[in-house]
């Protein structure tokens, strides 16, 4: 077997592993933040209400938070057989702040987890409410620690060559880097609005079948109106973030935006098929002078174009169709959320409202990981940009032996994703059927 | 720098990994068990459990980070080596860890069937650590022999869990469960004696460094102090296996049993990371990453250990009813 075979084969399964394993992180990030709400709302008003809204979500918390606990250890695993190369080369810088995570963020979040979903009736409700928050704190500081991680692999600051190996410099430029601060909150962001429509999604669908439960419809408006409050703001934070990769690396700006050769006024392409072979666009449906003034807000301004960065650019159809996906489903979030705050201020809200924020249940996954492909693909051929290739991290784990696992991962995780929406559907269902 | 930061880093991985193996173990263990329970023994096994899985688990990530971040040239030849057996025992985790939330919450055939794969999780992630063991301390060494040895030391960490498991159940429940995991643990107990004898008669023949610093008098004579004393743990959990004793008893045994057989093990093997290949010093990160962990490390840690007291004092005592009921 061939180099490059290995190569796709770990990117395969390490891609197989990282998408499969993100869903329930960024679930989990804000949802514990909603708990937290939840519970407060229920200390105040002792209201029946608020405790079964915060009974099923801490359930659905524990599921999820599983998921996402059990697929993670598998990465933890991956880092060193997938990507030797990654660890022997910059992993001076990687290591610590993974450690970091785990010392301060995953036994914080697992520790506290037992307390605040078994520990109701043993704790006095203070304590149980600031459980409720560590684990919050938790998945938060889980998050920073490996967005800074991920940031410096997109914009790395602050590191220096010493004996042929990289190491840390200046940590506070490491993980401060330059896009640390836009990724972060654009993550953030995105858990939080994941979090909102599966929360009003749900709500929506225990509205479904029972018509007027008021625990539901409380909850649909808590969350629906988070929604509307988070959609602009992302919308903004997103714009800041595209500005700065434009940036730090111009190429993936170029895959986004469809821009093969470097022109003036360049147009903002809506849609189009990327043709690879032809280095062109076909179909293209576009803004004239569009991109140039959205980028670099003047319509004659020179934008590059991926031929600038041949051959290190990244492949164009993933990013490009990846943002697109990202952006519609933002856009949809937007109009959705604020229809339907405007709609359920006026009274309960018509079944087809209802139909449609079930459908919306899932879309924050799907745009979230859109995001990371548009943003992870947009970085190829780096691992590390500008520091270290793909190609030169993957190890020397044999055709076979990465076929089977990935086999094996694929099959467990096909089971658990089936489950995870069987039981879901089955948990949101309970106890409204009356 | 006076301080020798790959030691310290080594002596960590190492107390990350016991505490891995102590309090996982206990949770594999049950999870073994409970094809041997009736189904309302089999919740309140779980709900024994139930609250420290989870963290229980990330010692193992911190075990498997350190040993990433701190001897990061180890991590890729100990981890591509134990290739497939690892990932059988993170398929056995996964499906453990689902397989515990499912079984609560799915319905009718699915609660059964997550049921016994919360069971075969349990086992095959016990017995791929065993075996990752069995191969790690003879350096990996490929024939017939080496791999056979490699499943006696799988069979016996499984019989190990179930010791820690049982003398956890006799700890956390009463009435019929409890005599029943008495039974159990004195077949546990049974199971890790001819393991151990097993293994302390085998490693010696299998690894001729491991041979070489216990056979190497008159340390010998100091060093026969550790199987004395497991023999010693050993007879003291068995006869605090009654119903008369103290229920804390057994397992504190179980425990001293382990932090025994580690130090047995972490004095054959050091200063190896791989055993026969590479020392903790070639397999070092680079000291600013190290200086920069340890200042980590050394504030965090306490916390840790605080919250996690903390944890197990809020659900100190007998478990009467299931998770979530």
């Amino acid at each position: 077997m061939d180099a490059s075979e290995a190569l796709l084969l770990a990117r395969t399964q390490f891609g197989l592993n990282i998408a499969f394993h993100i869903l329930f992180p960024t679930l989990t990030i804000a949802l514990a933040w909603f708990l937290v709400y939840f519970r407060v709302r229920y200390a105040r008003t002792r209201d029946a209400g608020w405790l079964a809204t915060y009974k099923l979500w801490v359930k659905i918390f524990a599921l999820t938070f599983a998921m996402g606990v059990v697929t993670g250890v598998v990465m933890s695993f991956q880092f060193g057989t997938n990507w030797p190369g990654y660890m022997n080369n910059v992993g001076n810088i990687a290591g610590p702040l993974l450690a970091y995570e785990v010392l301060t963020a995953f036994f914080l979040e697992a520790t506290f987890l037992g307390v605040m979903l078994f520990g109701m009736n043993r704790v006095p409700g203070w304590l149980h409410i600031l459980s409720t928050v560590m684990v919050a704190v938790g998945t938060s500081l889980s998050a920073f620690w490996i967005l800074a991680l991920n940031s410096w692999m997109q914009t790395p600051t602050g590191h220096v060559m010493v004996d042929g190996v990289w190491i840390a410099g200046d940590w506070w430029a490491v993980i401060f880097n330059p896009s640390f601060p836009y990724r972060f909150t654009h993550m953030m962001l995105a858990s939080g609005l994941t979090a909102s429509f599966a929360i009003a999604g749900l709500s929506a669908w225990r509205l479904l079948r029972a018509p007027g439960d008021v625990s539901a419809t409380q909850t649909l408006r808590v969350a629906v109106l988070v929604a509307a409050v988070l959609a602009p703001l992302q919308i903004v934070v997103g714009d800041f973030h595209g500005l700065n990769t434009l940036e730090h690396q111009p190429a993936k700006i170029a895959a986004i935006e469809g821009i093969w050769k470097t022109e003036r006024g360049a147009p903002l392409v809506l849609f189009a098929l990327p043709n690879e072979k032809e280095r062109r666009n076909d179909y293209a449906i576009e803004i004239p002078k569009g991109a140039a003034l959205v980028l670099k807000h003047d319509a004659n301004a020179e934008l590059q174009g991926l031929d600038a960065f041949e051959p290190d650019r990244p492949p164009v159809a993933p990013v490009f169709f990846g943002f697109r996906i990202m952006v519609g489903i933002g856009m949809g979030m937007l109009a959705l959320a604020w229809f339907g705050v405007w709609r359920l201020r006026r009274g309960p809200p018509p079944r087809a409202l209802l139909w449609i924020f079930a459908a919306f249940t899932f879309s924050g996954w799907i745009a979230t990981l859109a995001g990371w492909i548009v943003t992870e693909v947009g970085r190829q051929p780096w691992l590390v940009y500008g520091v270290l290739r793909t190609a030169d991290a993957v190890g020397h784990i044999s055709g076979a032996q990465l076929g089977s696992s990935l086999t094996g991962y694929a099959l467990t995780y096909s089971l658990m994703l089936l489950a995870y929406f069987v039981v879901l559907t089955h948990m949101a269902g309970k106890g409204v059927e009356k | 720098m006076s301080i020798d930061l790959p030691v310290i880093f080594a002596a960590l991985m190492g107390l990350s990994i016991l505490i891995y193996i102590v309090l996982d173990g206990y949770d594999l263990g049950v999870g073994m068990l409970m094809p041997a329970a009736s189904p309302d023994q089999q919740d309140l096994m779980v709900a024994s459990i139930g609250p420290f899985w989870d963290a229980n688990q990330t010692w193992l990530v911190l075990g498997i980070g350190l040993l990433l971040v701190a001897f990061p040239k180890a991590h890729g030849v100990v981890l591509g080596e134990l290739y497939l057996p690892m990932m059988a025992m993170l398929i056995g985790l996964m499906l453990r860890g689902v397989g515990f939330e499912f079984r609560m919450k799915a319905l009718g055939w699915h609660a059964e069937l997550w049921n016994w794969l919360f069971w075969f999780g349990s086992f095959l992630a016990s017995l791929a650590q065993g075996f990752m063991l069995g191969r790690y301390i003879t350096g990996f060494d490929e024939g017939f022999g080496f791999w056979l040895f490699a499943l006696l030391v799988g069979g016996s960490v499984c019989g190990g869990y179930v010791l820690l498991g049982a003398t956890w159940l006799v700890l956390r429940t009463e009435g019929e469960l409890q005599s029943k995991a008495r039974a159990w643990a004195r077949w546990g107990l049974l199971w890790v004696a001819l393991g151990v004898a097993l293994v302390s008669v085998a490693t010696p023949l299998a690894s001729e460094t491991v041979r070489n610093k216990w056979f190497d008098f008159p340390h010998t004579l100091w060093l026969m102090i550790l199987p004395a004393a497991s023999v010693a743990a050993g007879v003291w959990v068995w006869r605090s296996l009654r119903p008369a004793v103290a229920d804390w008893k057994p397992f504190a045994g179980a425990v001293v049993i382990y932090v025994l057989a580690f130090l047995g093990l972490a004095y054959s093997i050091f200063p190896y990371v791989v055993v026969d290949r590479m020392t903790i010093w070639d397999a070092a990160s680079h000291e600013s990453a190290l200086e920069f962990m340890l200042w980590g490390t050394a504030i965090v840690l306490p916390c840790i250990a605080g919250y996690t007291v903390f944890a197990y004092r809020v659900f100190r005592g007998k478990v009467t009813t299931a998770l979530y009921k």
